[in-house]
C-alpha cells in the first residue's frame, strides 16, 4: 500500500527533523564546558525520597554501614522500603480506616501496566447490521466487516513496515556506533541528550550506568506492539499513557488529551507522586516549582493543552488517519500562559479531573501558607505584654520562587493590567448544586455530566438532545445517586431501553466505562446497567457489540472475582442477545489484532462465548482460525480460545473433547513457536478439564508430544512437559508406567535448568507421573530419588514461596509411593541446616508425610535423628508465623506414639524453659505444643509429668498477653481432659477460683479457651468447687452471653446445664429469669436458651413452673423470652413433651390470642416443636385445639410470623396427619378473593409436597357433570 | 411476590410448579385441581401393590390389568377439557 509508506515516510522525515532540532540544541560549549564534560559532574543528581537511599541496597558488601543502620532502629523487612510510595503504600494506608470498612478504591490504582492496556482500545464506531438491513447493501457510511478487516490488515501492514523501518535504524546505527568506536564520551552525550528537557532524567539514568539503552526509541522495547497507542493513537477521553518508566517517550508525540493519566513526565522520579490521584500527601505536579532541587525542572511544555480533541471519542476514531499526527500540534493556550496559574488553567476551558485537583490542592496549600496579616496577628495574641517591633533593616522577604511564580503570572516582560473577564460559569471549591435533584458530582465527573448543569437550556433542544439529557441525567443517577435513586434511575433506564435507542444509550455509557478514574462501585453499577439494558434491546445490540466488548473484555482478566464473573455474564447475555453470526463478526478481526492485549482478551471472551451458546456452534469457526495460514498470531488466538474454553467449562468439555484436540492438534508441529507452546498449554488445560476422562481423545497428539519433548527446549519444552503431565494421569496404569518412563529422562535432565518457570513444571510434572497408579515405588527410588534430591531439596527452593509449596507438594506425592522412611531419611539431616526457611521447609515436609502415613516405618535409629533434629529445629526458630514447627513437633509426636517416651524429659524440659521465655510468642507456641502432645503423654503414662506442667501452667495464668493466656487455659484444658477432675494437680478447687477473674477478659481466645475449661470442669468435676464458687461463676457467665462468637455463646450456655446440674436448677434459674429483663436483644436470646438446656439437663418439671410464672409478668421482653425459652424447651425434650403439653397449652392459648406479633409468631415455633415432638403420641386432641388457635393467623403478612404459622401447620401436618390440614384448607381454596384463594393454595402446596400420598384418601368427593368425570369409583368399591 | 414468601418454598412458584406437578395456584380452575386429584389417585392406587390386590379382586380382573388400566386412565382421567370461554 503506498498510503502505507507515505504515512511510514513522513513520519520518518519528521522524526529526523526533530533530531536535527533537538540534537544540535546543545549547550554552548565555552559557557557551560566543553561537550562530553558534564558540568553536573560532582554533584547528586537526584536526591532520594528517604534518607539512606537505595545504593544501601545496591552495595551489599558494605556490612559494617549496614549493621550500623540495622542496629539504629528495627525496622520493616527491607522489601517494605521498596514498596513504591503514592498509590501503594499510601491508598493502602488509609484503605481501611478505622470502620474496618475498605473506602472506595479505584480500579486504575491497583491495575498492573499490562491491565492498563484496556485504556488503549478505542470504542470503535458502530457496525453493519447485516441481519437488519437484510439484503440492501449497506451505506458506504456505515462500517460493514470487510471495512473493519480491511483496517485490520492495512493496520498490520503498517506495522510490519514501522518495524522494518526501526530495524534498519538500529542496524544504521549499530554501524555507526562501531566505526568510531568509543574513542570519546562525545558520541555518549549525543545519544543521550535527544533536547534538554530530557537531560536531568537522562543524565540520571547514566548515573547509574547501566541503562543507556532508555535513550533510543521505543520500537526496541520488548514489547510486542512497539507502535500502538503513540503514533496511532487517537484522543479518546480518559486515555492513559503507557506508564511504564522504563520506555523514555518523547513528548511531542503525545497526545495531548484531556483526563489522560500518568502524564510520564509530569511525575518526578524521586518524587514518587500518584501517578494520577492528586491526594493530599502526594507530592503534586507542580509542587516540583517550591522544592528547589535540582530535579527535572517542570517546563511549560510538559502542560497538558486540555482543549485538543476532548469531545470527540468515536468520530475521531473513524479516522485514525488523519487523527495520528495532533501529537505535533503545539499545544495551544499560547505563550502567555506560560506559568499555569490556577485561573490561566481555568480560562483555557474545561479542566481536566487532574488539573481540578492539582488547583484545589494548590489553593489549599495557599490558603494556608500565607503570610500572617496584622490584623490576625492582633486577634492572636493579647493586647499587653507585646511589642509590635520594626523589623531590622537587613530585612528581606523570603519568598520562594514558586510561590512567586503562582503569586505573580508575569509571563512575558511586563504584563499590562486587563480587567479580568468574569467567568460565570467558573467552578470553585464547592461543586454547583446539581439541578433537579441530581446526585453530587465528583470533579472527573463533569468532563461527562457537565452539560446536565446549564438547566435553562431545556425548551430550546431537540427531541435527540432531550433525549440524551434525559439519559445522562438517569446514568449519572445509577452512578452517583444514593441507592432509592439508583433503584429508580436503573428501573427507568431499563424500562426505556427500547424507547432511548441502542446508539444513544451506549455512546454515553460505553465512554464512562472507559473513564480513569472509575471505582469498583461504579463499575459494577454501570456494568449493571449495560445487562439490563441488553436484555430489553435485545437484536437492537448488534452494531454495538464490539463497543460494548471493547469496554467489557478487560473484565475478564480483572484480578477481582466478582469482576471476573460479571464480564462473563455481560458477555454471555450479549452473545444470546445478538446470535452467534454477529459476535464472530465483531470479534474476528481483533483475532489477529497485533496487540496481544486485544488478542487475550478476545481469546477469553471468546471462550465465554461459547459456553454461552454450546461448543458445537463454535467449532467450525474455531477450526478455520486454527489454520489460518495468513498469520501466526490468529492461530495462536484460535488454540488460545480452545485452551480458556477448556479452563472456563471445565468437564462439560467431555462430549467435545476429541474434535477440540483435534482443531488444535496440528499447532503442536507449527513453525512459530508461540504456536507450539500455547498448544501445548491447550493441550494440557483440556487434559486438566477432563481428567480422569478422555485419553482416548489424547490418542493422535502422544507422538507429537512425546517427539516434542526430545526436540524442543526451553519455554516450549516446558509447555510441552506440562501438557504431558497432565496427560499421564489420565492413562491406564500400563501405559502410564510406560510413558511416565519416556518422560522421566528429559525431566532428570531438566532437573538442573536454571530457568525457575521450567522448575516449576517439572515439579509439577514429577508430581503427576508419580501419583499414577502404574508407577513402581522401586523405579521411583532408585532412578528419581538421587538426582530429585541432588537437584531440589537445596535451600535455595526455600526461598520462593511457589517453589516450597511445589517441592513440598511434590516430595509428599513421592512419599506416598516410596514410604516415609526414604523420604524422612534423606531429609532429616537438613532438620540442623543453618538455613532457617529450608529447615522449615524440611520440617513441614516431615509434618506431611507423616500425619500422611504414620511413624511405623522409622526405625529405632531414624527416631532418634527425627526427635533430634526437631527439638534442634524446634528451638532454632526464630518465627514461626505459620505455626509450621509447632505442627510439625504435633505431628510426629503424635504418630510415634509411645515410642517417644523417652525423650518425653527433654520435650518437657524444652517447653518449660520456653514458658519462661521473654518473647511472648514463644510462650504462646510452647503452651499449644503442651496442648498438642498432652495425648501422647497420657499414652505414655507420664502422669506424673503432666501434674508437673500442669503446676507450672497454673503459675503462668497471670500471663498478660491475651493470645498467650489463652493458650495457657488451652494447654490446661488439654491437660485436664486427659488425666482427669482428681489427679489434675494443681487440685480442682484451687484451679477453679483462680479462672473465675479470667472470665472477665474481653479477649476473644482467653473467653473461649477459659469457658470451655470451665465447662469441663462443671461438668466432670462440679464437686471440687463449692456452689457458692458456682453461683459466682454463674454470674460472670451472663456477660459471655454477649460474645461476638458463636462457640464462646454455646460453650456457656452449656456451661449453664452442667452448673445446673451440679447446684440444683432452682439458684441458676432464678439468675437466668432475671436476665430476661435486660435490653439487648442477643443477651435475651441467649439466656432463653440457657433456660431451656437447665430445663432438659434437670428435667422440664423442675423449670417449667418459676418460668410459666414468669408469663404473668406483665412486661413483652420477659413474656416473650418465656414462650422462646418453651420453644427451645421443646425442640430439646423432644417427645418427652407428651407429659408437658396440657400444662402448657393454657399458656399458649394465651400467646396465640395476644395482640402482639412477635407473641404469636413465639408461640407458633413453640407449637411446632410441641407438635413435632409429640408426634404419634395420642395427644390429638391438645394439637387439634391449639391448631384452632394457630390457623387465624394464617393471613399475617409479616415474614416472620407467617413463617413461624406455616411451619406450625407443617408441624401440625405430622402429628395430625394431612387429612386433618386438607379439612381447613378445603374451605379456602376456591374462595372468591383472590388473596384469600392465595393462601390457601400455598398452604395446600405444602401440604401437597409433604404429604401428597396420604392426600389420596382425604380429597373431596367431586361430582361428575355432563361432559367429565370428577368422581374417583375405585374408592367406593367393597369387598 | 409478598415480603412473607422470600423465605419460603413459595419463593420460586414456577420452580415449584415444573418440580411438582400437582402443586396448585390460586388461578386454578375445577378441571385442573379435579386432574390432579385423579392423576395422583391412580399413581397412588399403583405404587400401593396391596391396594391394587385390592382393586384386582373387586373388580375381577388380574392385577397386571388393572394397573394398565389405571395407567391408561392417566392420560385422560376426567375426559376432554371444558371449552375455555374467552376472557
Amino acid at each position: 500500500m503506498d498510503l502505507d509508506a507515505e504515512i511510514a515516510k513522513a513520519q520518518e522525515e519528521r522524526k529526523k527533523m526533530e533530531e536535527v532540532t533537538f540534537t544540535s540544541l546543545t549547550f554552548d560549549a565555552d559557557l557551560y564546558g566543553g561537550a562530553g564534560s558534564d558540568r553536573f559532574e560532582g554533584y547528586e543528581r537526584s536526591i532520594a525520597v528517604t534518607e539512606e537511599d537505595d545504593d544501601a541496597a545496591a552495595d551489599d558488601g558494605s556490612g559494617g554501614r549496614d549493621l550500623a543502620r540495622r542496629m539504629a532502629s528495627f525496622t520493616g523487612p527491607k522489601s517494605l522500603h521498596d514498596v513504591p510510595r503514592g498509590a501503594g503504600a499510601g491508598a493502602d494506608a488509609d484503605a481501611e480506616d478505622d470502620s474496618g470498612f475498605k473506602k472506595p478504591q479505584r480500579i486504575i490504582d491497583r491495575e498492573d501496566d499490562y491491565r492498563r492496556r484496556r485504556l488503549q482500545r478505542i470504542i470503535s464506531p458502530d457496525r453493519n447490521d447485516p441481519f437488519a438491513s437484510g439484503e440492501a447493501t449497506p451505506d458506504p457510511s456505515v462500517r460493514t466487516y470487510a471495512d473493519v478487516m480491511r483496517e485490520q490488515a492495512l493496520q498490520r501492514q503498517k506495522e510490519e513496515v514501522l518495524r522494518e523501518i526501526a530495524k534498519k535504524k538500529e542496524e544504521e546505527k549499530e554501524k555507526a556506533k562501531a566505526a568510531p568506536a568509543a574513542a570519546e564520551p562525545a558520541p555518549a552525550a549525543a545519544q543521550k541528550r535527544r533536547n534538554r528537557w530530557d537531560q536531568s532524567q537522562d543524565s540520571a539514568a547514566e548515573s547509574t550506568g547501566a541503562k543507556k539503552a532508555k535513550t533510543s526509541s521505543d520500537w526496541d522495547a520488548p514489547d510486542a506492539t512497539p507502535g500502538i497507542g503513540r503514533w496511532d493513537a487517537t484522543p479518546t477521553p480518559g486515555r492513559v499513557s503507557d506508564a511504564t518508566p522504563s520506555v523514555r517517550r518523547n513528548r511531542w508525540d503525545e497526545t495531548p488529551t484531556p483526563g489522560r493519566l500518568a502524564d510520564a513526565d509530569a511525575t518526578p522520579a524521586g518524587a514518587g507522586a500518584t501517578p494520577a490521584g492528586m491526594t493530599w500527601d502526594a507530592t503534586p505536579k507542580l509542587s516540583g516549582l517550591a522544592t528547589p532541587t535540582p530535579k527535572r525542572q517542570r517546563s511549560r511544555w510538559d502542560e497538558t493543552p486540555a482543549t485538543m480533541g476532548s469531545a470527540t471519542p468515536s468520530a475521531a476514531a473513524a479516522t485514525p488517519a488523519a487523527a495520528a499526527f495532533t501529537p505535533g500540534v503545539t499545544p495551544i493556550g499560547g505563550v502567555d500562559l506560560a506559568t499555569p496559574t490556577p485561573n490561566a488553567i481555568n480560562l483555557r476551558g474545561p479542566m481536566t479531573p487532574e488539573q481540578y485537583n492539582l488547583l484545589r490542592w494548590e489553593r489549599d496549600i495557599e490558603e494556608r501558607n500565607r503570610p500572617l496579616t496584622d490584623e490576625e496577628l492582633d486577634a492572636m495574641f493579647p493586647q499587653e505584654g507585646y511589642k509590635i517591633l520594626d523589623p531590622p533593616a537587613s530585612y528581606v522577604p523570603i519568598r520562594t520562587p514558586a510561590r512567586k511564580l503562582l503569586a505573580t503570572p508575569t509571563p512575558m516582560g511586563t504584563p499590562l493590567y486587563s480587567i479580568p473577564e468574569e467567568n460565570r460559569g467558573q467552578q470553585f471549591d464547592v461543586p454547583k448544586e446539581a439541578p433537579g435533584g441530581l446526585p453530587f458530582m465528583k470533579p472527573e465527573d463533569y468532563q461527562y455530566f457537565g452539560s446536565l448543569l446549564n438547566e435553562e437550556e431545556e425548551e430550546q433542544l431537540s427531541p435527540e438532545e432531550q433525549k440524551e439529557r434525559k439519559i445522562m441525567k438517569l446514568l449519572l443517577k445509577v452512578k452517583n445517586g444514593t441507592p432509592p435513586q439508583r433503584k429508580t434511575a436503573l428501573r427507568q433506564l431499563t424500562d426505556k431501553a427500547r424507547e432511548f435507542g441502542a446508539g444513544p444509550l451506549f455512546n454515553k455509557i460505553l465512554p464512562l466505562l472507559m473513564q480513569p478514574t472509575l471505582e469498583d462501585q461504579e463499575r459494577h453499577l454501570l456494568v449493571k446497567v449495560i445487562d439490563r439494558v441488553l436484555y430489553k434491546l435485545d437484536e437492537l445490540v448488534r452494531p454495538f457489540v464490539h463497543k460494548i466488548l471493547v469496554v467489557i473484555e478487560p473484565l475478564l482478566i480483572d484480578e477481582d472475582y466478582y469482576a471476573r464473573v460479571e464480564g462473563r455474564e455481560i458477555i454471555s447475555n450479549l452473545s444470546k442477545a445478538a446470535g452467534l453470526a454477529t459476535m464472530i463478526a465483531a470479534m474476528r478481526p481483533d483475532i489477529d489484532n497485533i496487540d496481544e492485549y486485544v488478542r487475550n482478551t478476545t481469546a477469553r471472551a471468546f471462550s465465554v462465548v461459547a459456553s454461552a451458546l454450546g461448543i458445537p456452534a463454535l467449532l467450525p469457526f474455531l477450526k478455520a482460525v486454527c489454520q489460518s495460514k495468513k498469520s501466526w498470531q490468529a492461530r495462536h488466538t484460535g488454540i488460545k480460545i480452545v485452551q480458556q474454553i477448556a479452563i472456563l467449562m471445565g468437564c462439560a468439555v467431555l462430549p467435545h473433547l476429541r474434535s477440540l484436540v483435534e482443531i488444535i492438534e496440528h499447532g503442536l508441529s507449527d513453525e512459530n513457536q508461540k504456536v507450539r507452546t500455547i498448544t501445548a498449554l491447550s493441550l494440557a488445560a483440556l487434559a486438566e478439564a477432563a481428567a480422569p476422562y478422555g485419553i482416548e481423545s489424547f490418542d493422535s497428539v502422544l507422538k507429537p508430544l512425546w517427539k516434542g519433548i526430545r526436540s524442543h527446549r526451553g519455554k516450549v519444552l516446558a509447555a510441552f512437559l506440562k501438557a504431558i503431565g497432565f496427560i499421564i494421569p489420565l492413562m491406564d496404569a500400563v501405559y502410564a508406567s510406560y510413558y511416565t518412563k519416556e518422560v522421566m529422562v528429559i525431566l532428570i535432565r531438566e532437573f538442573q535448568s536454571p530457568d525457575e518457570e521450567m522448575k516449576k513444571i517439572v515439579l509439577k510434572v514429577v508430581k503427576q507421573c508419580v501419583s499414577t497408579e502404574g508407577v513402581e515405588p522401586d523405579y521411583i527410588r532408585n532412578d528419581i530419588l538421587p538426582e530429585f534430591f541432588k537437584h531440589f531439596w537445596i535451600r535455595k527452593m526455600a526461598l520462593d514461596r511457589r517453589n516450597y509449596r511445589q517441592l513440598v507438594d511434590t516430595t509428599v506425592e513421592i512419599a506416598n509411593k516410596v514410604g516415609v522412611a526414604d523420604i524422612v531419611g534423606r531429609i532429616v539431616e537438613d532438620l540442623k541446616d543453618e538455613s532457617e526457611p529450608y529447615r522449615r521447609m524440611v520440617m513441614e515436609t516431615i509434618e506431611k508425610v507423616v500425619a500422611n502415613l504414620g511413624a511405623s516405618d522409622i526405625d529405632s535409629r531414624l527416631e532418634e535423628l527425627l526427635i533430634d533434629g526437631i527439638l534442634y529445629a524446634f528451638q532454632e526458630q526464630t518465627s514461626d508465623d505459620a505455626n509450621v514447627m509447632l505442627n510439625g513437633f504435633g505431628a510426629v509426636v503424635n504418630a510415634l506414639g509411645q515410642r517417644v517416651k523417652p525423650y518425653l524429659p527433654q520435650i518437657c524440659g524444652t517447653i518449660k524453659w520456653r514458658l519462661n521465655n521473654k518473647s511472648a510468642k514463644v510462650r504462646q507456641q510452647a503452651a499449644d505444643l503442651i496442648s498438642r502432645i498432652a495425648i501422647v503423654m497420657k499414652q505414655c503414662q507420664e502422669e506424673q509429668l503432666m501434674g508437673h506442667l500442669g503446676v507450672v501452667l497454673y503459675e503462668y495464668l497471670g500471663e498478660e498477653y491475651p493470645e498467650v493466656l489463652g493458650s495457657i487455659l488451652g494447654a490446661l484444658k488439654a491437660i485436664v481432659n486427659v488425666i482427669g477432675m482428681t489427679k489434675m494437680t494443681p487440685p480442682i478447687k484451687d484451679l477453679l477460683p483462680r479462672l473465675t477473674p479470667i472470665l472477665k477478659n474481653r479477649h476473644e481466645k482467653v473467653q473461649e479457651n477459659c469457658i470451655d475449661l470451665v465447662g469441663r470442669i462443671a461438668d466432670r468435676g462440679a464437686e471440687f468447687v463449692p456452689a457458692r464458687e458456682w453461683m459466682r461463676i454463674c454470674f460472670e457467665l451472663l456477660e459471655m452471653l454477649k460474645a461476638h462468637k458463636k462457640g464462646i455463646r454455646r460453650a456457656t450456655v452449656n456451661t449453664f446445664g452442667y452448673i445446673a446440674k451440679a447446684i440444683g436448677p432452682q439458684d441458676v434459674l432464678a439468675t437466668l429469669l432475671n436476665n430476661l429483663k435486660v435490653q439487648e436483644r442477643q443477651n435475651r436470646v441467649c439466656t432463653t436458651v440457657a433456660i431451656a438446656i437447665v430445663a432438659e439437663t434437670c428435667s422440664p418439671f423442675t423449670v417449667l413452673p418459676a418460668l410459666m410464672n414468669e408469663y404473668r409478668v406483665p412486661e413483652l421482653n420477659v413474656q416473650n423470652g418465656v414462650l422462646k425459652s418453651l420453644s427451645f424447651l421443646f425442640e430439646y425434650i423432644g417427645e418427652m413433651g407428651k407429659d408437658y403439653i396440657y400444662a402448657v397449652t393454657p399458656l399458649l392459648e394465651d400467646a396465640l390470642m395476644d395482640r402482639d406479633l412477635v407473641h404469636r409468631q413465639t408461640a407458633a415455633s413453640a407449637v411446632k416443636h410441641m407438635a413435632l415432638g409429640v408426634a404419634g403420641l395420642g395427644c390429638e386432641d391438645a394439637l387439634v385445639h391449639l391448631l384452632n388457635y394457630v390457623w387465624p393467623n394464617i393471613f399475617e403478612t409479616s415474614p416472620h410470623v407467617i413463617n413461624a404459622v406455616m411451619e406450625a401447620i407443617e408441624g401440625m401436618r405430622v402429628a395430625l396427619g394431612a387429612a386433618v390440614i386438607l379439612n381447613y384448607c378445603l374451605q379456602g381454596l376456591f374462595h372468591p378473593a383472590r388473596k384469600v384463594r392465595e393462601v390457601y393454595w400455598k398452604i395446600y402446596n405444602s401440604l401437597y409436597i409433604g404429604g401428597q400420598d396420604a392426600l389420596v384418601a382425604a380429597y373431596p368427593a367431586l361430582e361428575d357433570d355432563d361432559s367429565n368425570i370428577y368422581s374417583r369409583p375405585e374408592l367406593m368399591m367393597f369387598i | 411476590m409478598q415480603a412473607s414468601d422470600r423465605f419460603n418454598i413459595n419463593s420460586q412458584l414456577e420452580h415449584l410448579q415444573a418440580k411438582y406437578v400437582g402443586t396448585g395456584h390460586a388461578d386454578l380452575s375445577r378441571f385442573e385441581w379435579a386432574v390432579n386429584i385423579q392423576r395422583d389417585s391412580y399413581a397412588s392406587y399403583i405404587g400401593h401393590y396391596p391396594m391394587l390386590a385390592y382393586f384386582a379382586i373387586a373388580e375381577n380382573e388380574s392385577i397386571g390389568r388393572e394397573r394398565y388400566n389405571f395407567m391408561q386412565k392417566m392420560l385422560l382421567p376426567c375426559g376432554l377439557p371444558p371449552q375455555r370461554d374467552e376472557d
